[in-house]
């Protein structure tokens, strides 16, 4: 069997075509696009005849996963943490209607928020779904727990949910390809229920049911997974509980002497309460390690006074937030700190930037430029690598929330009287959560001004086709703002004034206009 | 065998480029490796740095811990001083000397390379000239990567297999000044060092 050289997204999107998968759905978003790259740019995926395209949003890629898995086949899902609040509506529902042929969920964390706008846990969401769900250790474990994800969700017939951080998803180890011959695909095979999909509430309730029956099922399994271990440790003081990679830290930080104390590393969930039991019980207190939220410290602690001794993120043993790392964890573990180097003071913070000759940019002059002569105006924008508009020198945005949010929020404010009141959005965002936000700014024909940003990519994450692409005009025309307040410019420096000048006319006018400034990205370009 | 290596710049320098031909010779070494890497918002021209850690024993951590490596490759000199905390005492400082200045507060060059040249084991190269000489201006990361690989227990020569398998797509002529600005690289290091 050969080795590679995998990331973890490499690892998991290798082990789901080894594994008999037919279609990979998924918008890109840090940490998870490489998963879904992998597969687009793989010779035996392609041969397989594997379906990769990108989907418009993720809840658009959840469905047609969800859809896949009814027709039989097996269907995996990716996309970044935040993606999965998107796809939450279909994701918790998929949980209800069960699944036919096997459905993965693959959703990446990004703790520290390198490239995202917060650090949320996906573990809840599988708690919240309560279906099982897997979380590597390492790059190996990311192929060998997939190429399990998708049996257990056939055997079980539900989804299943994999939790990456941005650390197990970007870096790279060797990996042993366990499955040389992929397994065949499913043929076609509806489900044996005509009813298992319909999710009426008379079915919703048998179909809930029957999934809360599997729970001890799911727990069971977790007890006796390969990827929950426990070594008992002399040193009975301290047990120690270690999620995902963070069993790495503290091999690290024990290095060849070993841990003394006895250790759980939890990779399957739902947590296995048995083998959490023998630890607490077996120790006078329990350290927990854990990326993202304390999740499993939480539940650990209990809410009474009574409950057992417990360390970790919430009692400052370990940093609250961001992720762990060889230093806070040793620290955490009593090891004194290395003497090292400090970083000299001439060092100063380099946030990203826009690439030089951006289209962007030249778009953001003309904004301000505009925009100076509407003392009230507000700016309101959106995810993308526009969002870097925010920063000198433009300093040109007043909101990023969520894919989507810059013309909702500027509909929003200016139902409150706030005006002018613009959008910026890129085309990739547009097309994955603005159409329907501008269907609500024109159906109340709403003095709000769009601007979108069409560099004719999605940018951000390294130049994904964009589902608008050469459709944008006939999507906003389409959903109904009118001819005359539809224009598209090109933003260069020699258009500076014309630009201004529009957008400064289009501003006041009291409803909806849409200003498409439309050059490639030079990234892209080159 | 162990050995970690940090490598830093800017977004956009090549960084992942370096980082690839000495994973996959290692990896074709029979080593363990271990190598997380930046992808993602900071590409955009902020600081990106890639941790390295090959070994003949099994790896646990993809991050190097504080004041353990053993080489810290650079392709920006005030790149080159944010990672000094995760260097050994004995640790090789390899760094660029050219600044990439796309912050308006990037402090004067003069005191970064006295900062560079205060490591016990420095070695500052203007890896852009070297590049040009090789008639590849972009190639500033095969110089470093040059230059680096005398401080690596790797074979140079399998790693510059490993560029003509990367460079291999755009043909012939890119391959070979790719080559040579390993060379450039590589012999300006050992010119420094005295070997
Ligand atoms: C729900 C969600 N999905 C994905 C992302 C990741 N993401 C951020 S920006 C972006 C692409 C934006 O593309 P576009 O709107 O075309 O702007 P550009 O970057 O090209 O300027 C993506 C995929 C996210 N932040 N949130
Ligand atoms: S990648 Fe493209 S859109 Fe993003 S900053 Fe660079 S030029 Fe602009």
């Amino acid at each position: 069997m050969q080795s590679y050289l995998w990331l973890g997204d490499e690892a998991l999107a290798q082990a789901a075509i080894d594994a008999g998968l037919s279609g990979v759905f998924a918008y890109p978003g840090t940490p998870s696009t490489e998963i879904t790259e992998y597969i687009q740019k793989s010779k035996l995926a392609a041969e397989r005849g594997i379906h990769s395209k990108w989907s418009c949003n993720e809840k658009t890629a959840m469905e047609e996963a969800i859809g896949m898995s009814f027709a039989g086949k097996r269907a995996m899902v990716c996309m970044k943490h935040v993606g999965l609040n998107v796809a939450a509506d279909a994701f918790i529902n998929s949980a209800i209607t069960g699944a036919n042929g096997g459905l993965v969920v693959a959703s990446a964390d990004d703790p520290s928020m390198h490239s995202s706008q917060n650090e949320q846990d996906s573990r809840f969401y599988g708690q919240f779904a309560q279906i099982p769900y897997f979380e590597p250790s390492s790059q190996q474990e990311a192929y060998d727990l997939t190429l399990q994800a998708f049996d257990v969700s056939e055997r079980h017939g539900v989804p299943v949910l994999i939790r990456l951080t941005t650390r197990m998803a970007h870096s790279r180890a060797n990996v042993i390809r366990r499955v040389e011959t992929p397994r065949d695909q499913n043929s076609l095979h509806l489900p044996a229920d005509p009813r298992q999909f319909v999710l009426l509430p008379a079915i919703a309730r048998r179909n809930y049911s029957r999934l809360l029956q599997k729970a001890p099922l799911f727990e069971q399994e977790s007890e006796v997974s390969e990827f929950n271990q426990y070594v008992e440790g002399p040193d009975r003081r301290m047990g120690i509980l270690a999620c995902g990679i963070a069993i790495n830290y503290i091999q690290e930080v024990y290095g060849e002497k070993g841990c003394p104390h006895s250790l759980l590393k939890i990779g399957r969930y739902p947590i296995p309460r048995k083998l959490v039991n023998r630890l607490v019980e077996s120790c006078e207190s329990v350290m927990v390690f854990e990326d993202g939220y304390p999740m499993v410290e939480e539940l650990v602690r209990g809410l009474t006074s009574k409950g057992p001794h417990v360390r970790g993120r919430l009692d400052g043993t370990l940093p609250r937030d961001g992720e762990l790392s060889p230093t806070c964890v040793a620290k955490a573990l009593g090891f004194p700190a290395p003497e090292t180097a400090k970083v000299p003071a001439e060092v100063v913070g380099r946030p990203p930037s826009m690439c030089r000759g951006c289209p962007h940019a030249n778009t953001f002059e003309f904004i301000v430029e505009a925009v100076k002569s509407f003392p009230q105006a507000r700016v309101f924008s959106d995810i993308g690598c526009y969002t870097l508009g925010a920063l000198p020198p433009y300093e040109a945005i007043n909101s990023c929330v969520d894919m989507g949010a810059s013309i909702t929020m500027a509909k929003g404010a200016s139902d409150a009287g706030l005006h002018p009141s613009l959008a910026v959005i890129g085309d990739s965002t547009f097309a994955h959560s603005g159409l329907t936000g501008l269907l609500d700014v024109v159906s109340e024909k709403s003095p709000v001004t769009i601007v979108i940003g069409d560099n004719l990519i999605t940018g951000m994450t390294g130049g994904q086709p964009s589902a608008a692409y050469q459709r944008l005009e006939q999507l906003v025309l389409g959903i109904g703002v009118e001819p005359q307040h539809l224009h598209v410019v090109v933003p260069l420096p020699v258009n500076h004034e014309v630009n201004v000048e529009l957008l400064k006319k289009e501003m006041e006018y009291p409803g909806p206009s849409v200003i498409i400034a439309r050059r490639a990205c030079v990234r892209a370009a080159v | 065998m162990k050995q970690d290596i940090i490598i830093a710049g800017v977004g956009g320098q090549g960084l992942l480029t370096i980082a690839g031909v000495i994973g996959a010779t290692a990896l074709k070494a029979g080593l363990n490796v271990k190598q997380s890497e930046v992808h993602g918002m900071a590409q955009r021209g902020g600081a990106v740095v890639s941790h390295l850690r090959l070994s003949s024993q099994p790896i646990a951590s993809d991050l190097a811990p504080e004041g353990s490596a053993h080489l810290l490759l650079s392709t920006e000199p005030m790149e080159a001083l944010r990672y000094l905390p995760l260097l050994r005492q004995d640790a090789w400082l390899v760094s660029n000397k050219n600044p990439v200045q796309n912050i308006s507060a990037y402090p004067s060059l003069e005191a970064l390379w006295k900062r560079i040249g205060e490591w016990p084991h420095p070695m500052l190269l203007d890896a852009d000239e070297l590049a040009r000489s090789a008639d590849v201006r972009r190639a500033s990361n095969v110089v470093m990567l040059g230059a680096a690989s005398v401080f690596i227990p790797l074979s140079h020569e399998r790693m510059k297999d490993e560029i003509r398998s990367i460079f291999d797509r755009k043909g012939s002529a890119i391959v070979e000044k790719n080559i040579n600005a390993f060379d450039l690289g590589r012999a300006a290091a050992l010119k420094i060092h005295g070997k």
